[in-house]
Formats: structure tokens, sequence, C-alpha cells
């Protein structure tokens, strides 16, 4: 499509402007290849990722993958060296397919940065959500933010059983499964027969089955025995439901919401490490200019995107457009850096934003 | 121009729908040689048959080479990314009925919901460091039903025949397929999940949104839909 030369021209020039204000800010540029090994990113994100990305097969290296996000191998790459802090810019194509969004693009630019092992979370969550402010000023976009952290205190803290409260937190990112686990361990939902017809009998295993599959009896044995463990515990109080669900509908200024949040925090203190943190975070994003006292803050967000933010989250939007996606994402991912760094863990915090959806809404010079 | 109409190329498939055609007095039959692809249609004017894989109907649909396409509504869904833009169902035909379901192995006595399904894999996970196995060949589908059950940390395999047999072969720990009366999951000890199926599918007219057409094909189109009562 020629007349698509000159649009992806435009798109390239904001990538590179945006990146070179990054660079010029101290960052080091990052280059990483676009045929990716699938295995590590299909083992970190699961189906949901095979769903989204493109992969392909190579008879000699396996699985490979059209780079989905800069993420991993960004990651990857700070973690095999010497250690100190750093920071990282970086832009170039990433691959989603569209399927809910035909209309989408599923080749579009990235302009990524990302800052690794400041001590200070708080001063560096605030810098790099300054760093994307400031950058997208021009567009006059809305920005929303949320914490994973505390949704997880909330989890870490609740008062119920160790077998629950990891289930729980399985499901922090899927708010669907999430409410139906509570609604269960609550009470709520009725054990479904063929659960309680399995509870009713006293032997450990049935016997007389086929035992087929690499699944073994000892397997079955056990989760029947956790099963019949969680069956023997009294439901989860209404109380704590009620908590559950005051946490996650907090949507209002950061100001605002760290006041609601103290206030549910009386009923659940294992909040309040997190809520600390959050208003550190509040404090330092102060000194770097942000109009705290007017910036949303939704304690929900950022549940449904990819599953390795365990902290701050942010994103912002296009008001005048909202059939765009977001022009910008990011995030804190200590998490994800405890996962491929084999024992290791280092504070990370991120984001990237969309040059072409930038070129769309007008342009940042 | 004429309509084209794709119907599956042999078997039972087949000869169910030119059945189900005849009984309407439209009269479907192959020519030429027992193994040519070739085919006529009788009863009435410009309607062309094509002989295809029931397999790629979908595909021919949606590119708008074939007017009319007789396939499962499981194979339209799994191929066709926003497939109720590209084809329309017409009717179901009452035959090939099968259903898309989940199936385990009988001795998971433990798991026979999608809550229990999602339990084991995170289980299965931790004691086996990969991911809980289901082998398919409805990728889309299956992806997008345990999702919405919530089920996380299993990965799909790509199984394109005896499915069933991938459980006994440590090749899967599950699967996903389309079963008529459950007797071979039956045979290779596997039970079907007690919920809703992932899709119920049987054989469906469809017809594509896509497709060009004339004046005049557009007036067969009509007088074909006619005398099929649909």
């Amino acid at each position: 499509m020629a007349q698509d030369i000159p649009y992806k021209s435009r798109v390239r020039i904001e990538a590179e402007a945006i990146c070179d204000d990054f660079v010029a800010d101290g960052a080091a540029r990052f280059e990483t290849d676009i045929l990716l090994p699938a295995e590590v990113l299909l083992d970190l994100y699961g189906e949901d990722i095979r769903a989204r990305a493109y992969v392909t097969t190579d008879p000699e290296r396996g699985e490979m993958m059209l780079r989905p996000d800069f993420t991993v191998p960004v990651v990857q790459y700070h973690m095999d060296g010497d250690g100190f802090p750093a920071s990282y810019t970086y832009f170039g194509e990433v691959f989603r397919k569209q399927e809910d969004h035909p209309d989408r693009r599923s080749e579009y630019m990235q302009v990524g940065y990302e800052e690794f092992g400041g001590a200070n979370a708080a001063a560096a969550d605030a810098e790099v959500f300054g760093k994307f402010s400031d950058a997208l000023a021009p567009l006059g976009l809305r920005a929303a933010t949320g914490d994973i952290g505390i949704l997880i205190a909330m989890v870490e803290g609740l008062d119920t059983t160790e077998d629950r409260r990891t289930a729980l937190m399985r499901h922090i990112w899927r708010p669907a499964r999430f409410t139906a686990l509570v609604k269960r361990f609550a009470g709520l939902t009725p054990v479904p027969p063929s659960r309680a017809a399995l509870l009713a009998t006293d032997a450990a295993l049935p016997e007389a089955e086929v035992m087929i599959g690499l699944r073994s009896d000892r397997e079955i044995a056990s989760r029947i025995a956790a099963l019949r463990a969680d069956a023997a515990e009294p439901p989860m109080s209404a109380e704590i439901v009620d908590l559950i669900a005051a946490v996650l509908s907090v949507s209002e200024t950061c100001p605002n919401a760290l006041e609601h949040l103290r206030d549910i925090a009386v009923d659940m203190p294992g909040l309040l490490p997190a809520l600390d943190r959050f208003e550190a975070r509040c404090d330092a994003m102060a000194k770097c200019g942000i109009d705290v006292d007017a910036l949303p803050f939704e304690a929900s967000y950022g549940r449904t995107s990819m599953e390795y933010y365990d902290g701050f989250v942010f994103g912002f939007y296009s008001e005048a457009r909202p059939d765009l996606p977001p022009v910008a994402t990011g995030g804190r991912y200590d998490a994800l850096t405890r996962r491929l760094g084999q024992g290791r863990e280092i504070p990370a915090v991120g984001g990237v934003i969309r040059p072409d959806l930038v070129v769309e809404l007008g342009g940042l010079r | 121009m004429t309509i084209k109409l794709g119907v599956p190329s042999k078997g039972r498939l087949m000869e169910k729908t030119f059945d189900w055609f005849g009984a309407r007095g439209v009269t479907l039959s192959r020519t030429g040689s027992e193994r040519e692809y070739a085919g006529t249609v009788g009863g009435v004017d410009g309607v062309d048959l094509v002989l295809l894989s029931a397999g790629e109907i979908p595909r021919e649909l949606a590119a708008g080479r074939i007017h009319l396409g007789v396939t499962g509504n499981d194979l339209i869904q799994e191929k066709l990314v926003q497939w109720d833009q590209k084809v329309e169902p017409l009717t179901p035909l009452g035959f090939g009925h099968a259903n898309l379901i989940v199936s385990v192995p009988q001795c998971w006595v433990d798991v026979d919901t999608l809550d229990d399904l999602d339990g084991a894999a995170a289980a299965f996970r931790a004691r086996h460091g990969f991911r809980m196995r289901i082998a398919t060949k409805y990728h889309r589908l299956v992806r997008d039903y345990l999702r919405r059950g919530g089920v996380a940390d299993y990965q799909l395999v790509d199984s394109q025949g005896a499915t069933e047999g991938t459980v006994k072969n440590l090749t899967a720990e599950a699967i996903a397929d389309i079963t008529t009366t459950g007797e071979t999951l039956r045979a290779n000890h596997l039970k079907i999940l007690d919920e809703p199926p992932v899709l119920e599918s049987q054989a469906t007219l469809f017809r594509s949104r896509v497709a060009e057409k004339t004046d005049v094909d557009r007036d067969v189109l009509r007088a074909l839909i006619d005398r099929l009562g649909v």
C-alpha cells in the first residue's frame, strides 16, 4: 500500500524523537531481535499470549514468536549484565493479532522507557510516570493510575486459609474468576453436585479406575485432601467479602483514594504497608511537579492487562478518541524480574508509548 | 456468473446433504468417475455444485468464492474471525450433530467442572514445572471457552487426529474435541466435564455475505432459497 509509506515514516520520525529525548535524559539505547524464542514468553504468559502473538516454527530453533513487546528481552538483557542500576529506551515494531478488533493494526511501533534497580520505589515510580506525562503533555491526554500492590497486599492479609489466599492471588488478574472464588469461599454459591458427591465419600481415592496420563494417583489424592480440608473450613465472613468489594471499587483522585483506602484499612490492616507506599509515591509525584490532587486512581486498574505488573500501573488515554487503545501504558514489574532472574530480583518500572497513535492525535512537535 | 453451492465432497456428510437437498426438489449428484470431484445440480437453473472438504468450506465462503455452503458451525466459528460478519447461517440441516467438549481422564475423580480443572492445572504446574497440556484442533474456540471459564496454567497442544489417544500416550493431560456419542472417549478412559459444551454443532447451510452477485444471480439465489424453504 503505497499511501502507507509516508504515514509509516511519520510514525518512525515521531518514535525516534521520543526515544532521543529519553536518551538525552540518560537512558541507553536498547535493540533486540524481532523473531524471539517463544518458550520463555509462553511460559510467562500462557495461552493468552498465544492468542495475541504470532507464533511460527523454525525447523532448528523450534517455536518462535514475532516480538509481542520488548519487556522480556530488555529484562533479560539487563539481568545478564553487571547489575548496576540502568535505564533503557528503545523503539521498534511489535506484532499482535487483533481478533477482537480487526480494524486495529496488528503491526505497530512502540517506544519504551524502562528503569532497573532504583532503590527508592516511590521515587522511581514518580520519575517514570513524570517522564511519560511530560512527553505526552502536548496531547492533553487523560491519565489513569492504579496499584496492583494494594490488591496483592489485600489478598495476603485476608483472614482465611493459605490455600484460599493462594487461589485468590493466582486470579488477581482475572476479575470475573476472582469474584467467583470470593463468592465460593464465602459460601455464597452452591457447591457443585459433583464436588458434594466426591466429598460425601470417605475413600481417599475411589478405586477401580484405569489410571492414564501424567497426573498420578498421588496428585489426585492430594487435591481431594485439599478439597476436604477446604470444605471443613468455615466460610469467609460477609465482612471480608464487603471489604474486598470496597477496595476493588475505589475510584477517585489519588488523595481521596488514599484516604478512602485508609478507612478500609482500619478493618484490613494488611493493606497498611502498601498504602504507605502509595502515599510515598504521591509525595514523590508532587515533588516531581505532578498534580497529584487531580490525578485519578482506580484500585482495579490494570487487572486485565498482562500478568506481570505487580505494583504501580498507569495509562494515558485520548478522551477525544475513545475508540483508540491507550496511547501509553506502564507500571512496576519486580515480579517479572524474579521470574526471569532465577532467584534474583531487580526493582523495575517502565512503560511504552504508541507513536502511531501520537501521530494520529496530531503529534508532539 | 452462476451461484456456487459448496458441499462436503465425501462420506456421510455428503450423502446426507444430497438427501436433504433432494427432499426439497434440488437434486445434487456427482458426475464422472467415483474419484472425480465434479457434480451437477438438477431442479433449479444457474446453480453450480462445488465439492470441497468440509474444512475448506468456511474459507471459501469468507472469500466469496462460493455463495452457499454446507459445513458444521464448529468449523465456521473456529476458522473465521468475526464469522457472523462474513457468513449468515440459513438453516441447520438436522444431521452431523456433534458437541465440542473438554474431556479429562476418568481417573480424575476430583475434576468435573472448569473450577476443578483450574485447580488441578495450578497443582499440576507446581508439581511438574510446565503447564497442563490440552490437546485439540479447535484452538480459538477452546482458548476462548477456558478464558471465560477462568482456567489458567494450561497450554493447548495441537492434535489434528486421534486426539483421544494423546492422554494415554502422555502427550497431553486432557483433550478438547468433537464428540457425538462419547463412545470413543469412554473407550479411551476419558470423561466429559460436567459443564455446557464449548459448542453444539451440526451441519448448517451458510450464505456468504461477501460473494459477488449479478442481478441474475440474485434471482437464482432467491429462487433456490425459496425452493429450499429456508
